[in-house]
């Protein structure tokens, strides 16, 4: 797969930082270190699972990845070609995105057919107004949407096909590469199971890369070949799906792993949890070092010193900590 | 498209029995396919407006009121400038008449077998006929606001969504220079422009012949002033439509901000773009008939609905008609444009819908 001057990734993210700028006083601004110093990379038809609490930055990494918002720092690199502020446009076609909330996501005021459409109506794909319909025919046949739907606006949908409505526009330009932005959080159980199915199903059908963002570790285990972990801005592990499951390293990764439901409470009760004191700090305010020392039980005075860099610890298993 | 796989029975839930179930015949299973039409945004909101009989009512007031200023000047037989004759000399008798009063030369003619037109709303202290010269004062008051108004949809509409779309520096600037004109007092700029436009304006232009200059000052202060309310309600309009994803899902697409302005924001808020106005043009007319009140409007023998009330203020005990004409049709619009605009606001507010 690799050639000479073309990577094996489709997607390479290195030292990504976005710092937003917070008002502390009048004239007064400090950064806040959304995402600090993060890298990893996806092969073509590859799936990593991005997993963190609330506010630790996924939904940012995604956003940066997708440049709407500027990057402070680092590179984003596409088949091999560097994306920038500037080119950004011609790598529109092949990066798409899935966002959160079904709700806001699609514009009230226009009927599914013109959502799915629009990509279309942007990159130009069509010659005349029956390939265009044809074309959101098919991507609504693809996501299981039926074709009467089509003339309807999306009040009159559910979540879970209002999510098959963003999904179908971002295939229409067949993209190489989906962020998806924990596309099934909004989404009831049952739900989820018949989307996170269907991401599936378009994988292997139409072999898209994804970046699967969300918070529910199951959901991640079952759709990602990799998963990456973050804390407050930093990835602090990343490794293969079984891997990570069955081999944690990462403190915080234990303790993410330990607070997953066990369907069986005989193995429930067995099962230790790892219970982590205090609350994540505000991350205007980190701690030095370590980023995850002030609720960490390993954590000793080199990790308030110096912040752990990811190391290989055999088999692409990358972990970020000094005594683990 | 995927299979619906049943649950196995538990014996502790209190799951129903299939059995007990008998399928749907093919006449009721079509019944489940007719579902209701669907609706787009505006046509759900006019179905609403029609639903409300205040705002349905002002709007025929309305219509009826811009027929009768339409038609009215065809049918009536005097000008709103003109000294009434009768048999071609001139009547003492003819002014302040009552309203479907005659002067003693008309009764004298219509004695004599001659037809004529009656002075509806009877005539003013010149002997004008007065029916006519309120028509003309509502044209020019209707007029004004409507063009006030448009004036103040254009530059508010622009200004708001430009400074809320480019946010961040452009739109703090912007948005302080609002809140200085917000502290302008009006009503004083309109006389200092009058009277510096009295003495600058090339009075042989046509449109300030036709105007006045004391209209063009109006216009003058309606562009520059009054248009930050609009600019701000549509800024903020446009902020909460960029903290939408769907904006981003068209940023993503590397859709142009044009395109995004075009098929996003703008549709998203034109309700309230359409309540604004239709809110803004009875303010409108209120501020020309109380500048025009004040001796600050059009100008004579021009009517308008606010000198005519202030004309008959001199004459009021003796006859109370003149002020209750023009005052009345000053209520009539003014009442009818904020029916319609609370109705309006009630049929396309999505906060308020269903």
């Amino acid at each position: 797969m690799s050639t000479e001057n073309k990577s094996e990734y489709l997607v390479e993210v290195r030292h990504l930082k976005e710092y937003f700028p917070v008002r502390t006083g009048f004239l007064k601004t400090i950064p806040l270190k959304a995402v600090d110093d993060v890298s990893f990379a996806i092969r073509p038809g590859e799936t990593l699972g991005l997993v963190g609490e609330s506010g630790c930055g996924k939904t940012t990494v995604g956003r940066t990845l997708m440049h709407l918002y500027k990057p402070t720092g680092g590179e984003i690199y596409f088949e091999g070609k560097q994306v920038t502020e500037k080119n950004i446009g011609e790598f529109r076609k092949d990066m798409q995105m899935v966002f959160q909330d079904p709700y806001s996501s699609l514009d009230p005021r226009m009927t599914v057919e013109d959502i799915i459409g629009e990509p279309l109506d942007v990159h130009k794909l069509y010659s005349s107004k029956e390939e265009r319909r044809e074309k959101v025919m098919e991507l609504m046949s693809l996501v299981g949407l039926n074709a009467e739907h089509a003339t309807r606006y999306v009040h009159e949908f559910s979540g879970g096909q209002r999510q098959r409505i963003g999904i179908a526009r971002a295939l229409a330009v067949n993209p190489k590469f989906i962020v998806c932005d924990e596309p099934v959080s909004a989404l009831d159980v049952s739900i989820q199971a018949q989307v996170i199915n269907m991401f599936e199903e378009l994988q292997e059908k139409l072999g898209v890369a994804y970046l699967f963002i969300a918070h529910d570790l199951l959901v991640v285990h079952h759709i990602s070949d990799r998963i990456a972990v973050m804390y407050l801005g930093r990835m602090v592990e990343m490794a293969d799906a079984d891997e990570l499951n069955e081999n944690p390293i990462h403190p915080y990764t234990l303790s993410l792993l330990s607070a997953v439901p066990v369907p069986d409470p005989r193995t429930a009760k067995a099962s230790q949890r790892i219970i982590l004191e205090g609350d994540v700090p505000s991350p205007l305010n980190m701690p030095s070092g370590c980023a995850f020392r002030t609720r960490c039980r390993y954590a000793t005075e080199k990790c308030a010193q110096e912040c752990p860099a990811l190391t290989d610890r055999g088999n692409g298993h990358m972990v970020a900590c000094w005594n683990r | 498209m995927s299979e619906i796989n049943m649950p196995k029975k538990n014996l502790l839930s209190m799951q129903i029995d299939p059995a007990k179930f008998e399928p749907a015949s093919e006449d009721e299973k079509r019944q489940a396919d007719v579902m209701s039409e669907s609706t787009s945004f505006f046509r759900d909101g006019m179905r609403k407006l029609m639903k409300n009989p205040l705002a349905v009512g002002s709007i025929i007031a309305l219509v009826l009121i811009i027929l009768l200023i339409l038609i009215a000047p065809k049918i009536v037989p005097y000008g709103y400038e003109e000294i009434i004759k009768v048999a071609g000399s001139k009547d003492k008798t003819i002014t302040n008449l009552a309203p479907f009063a005659w002067s003693e030369k008309e009764q004298a003619l219509i004695a004599s077998g001659t037809k004529l037109f009656p002075h509806i709303m009877g005539t003013d202290s010149l002997g004008r006929d007065y029916f006519i010269r309120v028509i003309y004062g509502t044209r020019v008051s209707l007029t004004v606001g409507l063009f006030a108004s448009i004036l103040v949809l254009i530059i508010g509409v622009l200004y708001g969504s430009i400074s809320g779309y480019r946010g961040g520096r452009t739109d703090m600037i912007m948005m302080r220079i609002v809140d200085i004109i917000y502290s302008l007092p009006d009503v004083l700029i309109i006389i200092l422009l009058s009277v510096v436009l009295n003495q600058t304006l090339n009075k042989s232009n046509p449109i300030v012949k036709l105007l006045g200059t004391n209209m063009v000052a109006i216009f003058i202060v309606f562009g520059l002033l009054y248009w930050v309310g609009m600019a701000r309600l549509v800024r903020g309009e446009v902020l909460k439509i960029k903290n939408n994803e769907y904006f981003l899902a068209a940023k993503a697409t590397g859709a142009s901000s044009w395109h995004i302005i075009k098929t996003h924001v703008i549709p998203n808020c034109i309700s309230v773009i359409i309540i604004t106005t239709a809110l803004q043009i009875p303010s409108s007319i209120f501020t020309e008939s109380f500048l025009s009140f004040m001796g600050m409007g059009v100008q004579a023998p021009m009517p308008s609905l606010g000198s005519l009330a202030n004309n008959a203020r001199a004459g009021l005990q003796s006859y109370p008609w003149q002020l209750i004409f023009p005052a009345m049709m000053i209520v009539i619009i003014v009442l009818a444009f904020n029916l319609l605009g609370d109705g309006l606001r009630d049929a396309f507010d999505p906060k308020l819908r269903r």
